[in-house]
């Protein structure tokens, strides 16, 4: 059973509607009690930091969630914002994050190390598809071939440790697209968003 | 790498798809859940979807519809049509879109860009410019609003400077001279806001074959090639037939961006 996390963001349905097409349980969670019946969890995300932290202390799941993923160590993978808040804290707020792995979140800039004919083509946010490129084995990305998700962030997930980069890619900066920190994973890009690509990943997810 | 960006815009009217001719003559082209279903096959790269009834009529966003279409789309979701407040923002947000592009409200508060951008982020924030050619002798360009009929007096350029100071994350540049003329896009208009911003631009109007969408990516590179009745229509009859460039012929498209 994959249980989305229903804070009043982020694309649930699509989720859901990927999930009932592939015949695999899921689940909304909009209050603790169906929370508890997690066995993976997704936590979407669209928005600024603030405002999607905001929304998740309101909600009344946050202290089921942490137990959950922090004491119980179900699977959880955070989508794009979803992924950020997994960190301590965002360069985007002032709110902390949830804190679940060592990671902070910084914005993508467009002085950076890439060549001066490069970083002046480069536009904030970053939008559209670009590649991912896996950096080592896992079970998250298996089977998916010339991977392309679809990106729209200005701010990126910088792990404290490069052991958990599980793939990069490239916009101005090489970083950290997708991570993983034992059952604790995130992707900076849209799976739900990413036609047959995404659906493979979200597959992946499921069946851990 | 980065691809540029192939979009279908699809129009509501009267909870039916329309296509239009410079903003008029609205012509029925089928169902918007079903045409989400063909785009989700066909993998197209993102949608915008213009609800042309709410501001003309002054009524709310269909939120209903926005949910459902948020839900089936397996590609990114631009919505425009309607909205003036943060909150409206924020609730469509909420349903599941991905960016949510404001016009008419935005020109008439530019403020509204800064607050919407506070709540959802910038990269969810899309301003819309309609752009009209305007003057007898010497043409320039000017925004409008309410379905091309009400002008304003606003440069494009400069309001797009002012909106990504403000807080915008894309902007989206709409003919209405071009509009269902399957003539090709104004490039002069195209070069004046690419001037003005740095920020993600998708342009509208005028695409009437693959050749159009290639000279542009290879003239902006990394931009958003949005068409209206390329992707509906076929054929000089107009017959309707939802369609789009296959994987293949779609990187083959926008290879000319591999030069930028």
């Amino acid at each position: 059973m994959v249980t989305l996390v229903d804070y009043g963001l982020g694309n649930i349905h699509a989720f859901h509607h990927i999930y009932t097409r592939l015949n695999l349980p899921v689940e909304i969670a909009s209050n603790p009690e169906q929370l508890l019946r997690a066995e993976k969890i997704i936590l979407p995300g669209v928005g600024a930091f603030d405002w999607a932290m905001t929304r998740l202390n309101e909600s009344g799941l946050r202290e089921t969630l942490d137990d959950l993923v922090l004491r119980q160590k179900v699977p959880v993978l955070g989508i794009c914002v979803g992924m950020q808040m997994m960190a301590n804290s965002s360069d985007e707020g002032s709110l902390p994050g949830l804190g679940w792995v060592d990671a902070v979140v910084k914005k993508l800039s467009m002085k950076t190390e890439a060549s001066q004919q490069e970083s002046n083509q480069l536009a904030l946010p970053h939008m559209g598809w670009n590649d991912v490129v896996s950096n080592r084995e896992s079970a998250l990305l298996s089977g998916i071939t010339a991977p392309r998700f679809y990106f729209l962030h200005s701010y990126y997930f910088v792990p404290g440790q490069t052991s958990q980069t599980l793939a990069t890619t490239h916009y101005g900066v090489e970083f950290t697209s997708a991570a993983a920190n034992e059952h604790i994973y995130g992707v900076q890009f849209h799976p739900e968003k990413s036609h047959s690509w995404g659906i493979q990943l979200l597959k992946n997810f499921a069946e851990l | 790498m980065l691809r540029p960006r192939i979009i279908p815009c699809l129009l509501i009217h009267q909870g039916g798809l329309v296509k239009t001719v410079q903003f008029a003559a609205p012509k029925y082209v089928g169902d918007p859940l079903n045409a989400v279903l063909i785009f989700n096959e066909k993998e197209v790269d993102e949608l915008i979807v213009a609800d042309i009834d709410a501001t003309a009529l002054n009524r709310e966003p269909d939120y209903k519809l926005i949910a459902n279409l948020a839900g089936e789309c397996r590609m990114p979701l631009c919505y425009c049509g309607g909205v003036k407040t943060p909150e409206q923002v924020e609730r469509i947000v909420g349903l599941g879109v991905e960016k949510v592009a404001i016009s008419s409200a935005a020109l008439a508060n530019p403020n509204l860009i800064t607050e919407a951008a506070r709540r959802v982020g910038s990269q969810s924030v899309v301003v819309v410019l309609d752009v009209k050619k305007v003057g007898l002798i010497s043409k320039r360009y000017e925004l409008f609003t309410h379905n091309g009929k009400r002008s304003t007096g606003i440069q494009p350029a400069a309001f797009a400077r002012q909106a990504e100071a403000l807080g915008a994350g894309e902007i989206l540049v709409n003919s209405v001279d071009q509009d269902g003329t399957l003539k090709g896009y104004d490039v002069t208009l195209i070069d004046q806001v690419r001037e003005a911003v740095n920020i993600p631009m998708t342009v509208l109007g005028g695409a009437g074959s693959h050749a159009d969408i290639s000279a542009l990516i290879n003239r902006y590179g990394s931009i958003g090639a949005a068409a209206g009745s390329l992707f509906v229509f076929k054929g000089k009859y107009r017959a309707v037939l939802i369609q789009y460039p296959e994987r293949a012929l779609k990187d083959q498209i926008a290879s000319v961006f591999a030069n930028h």
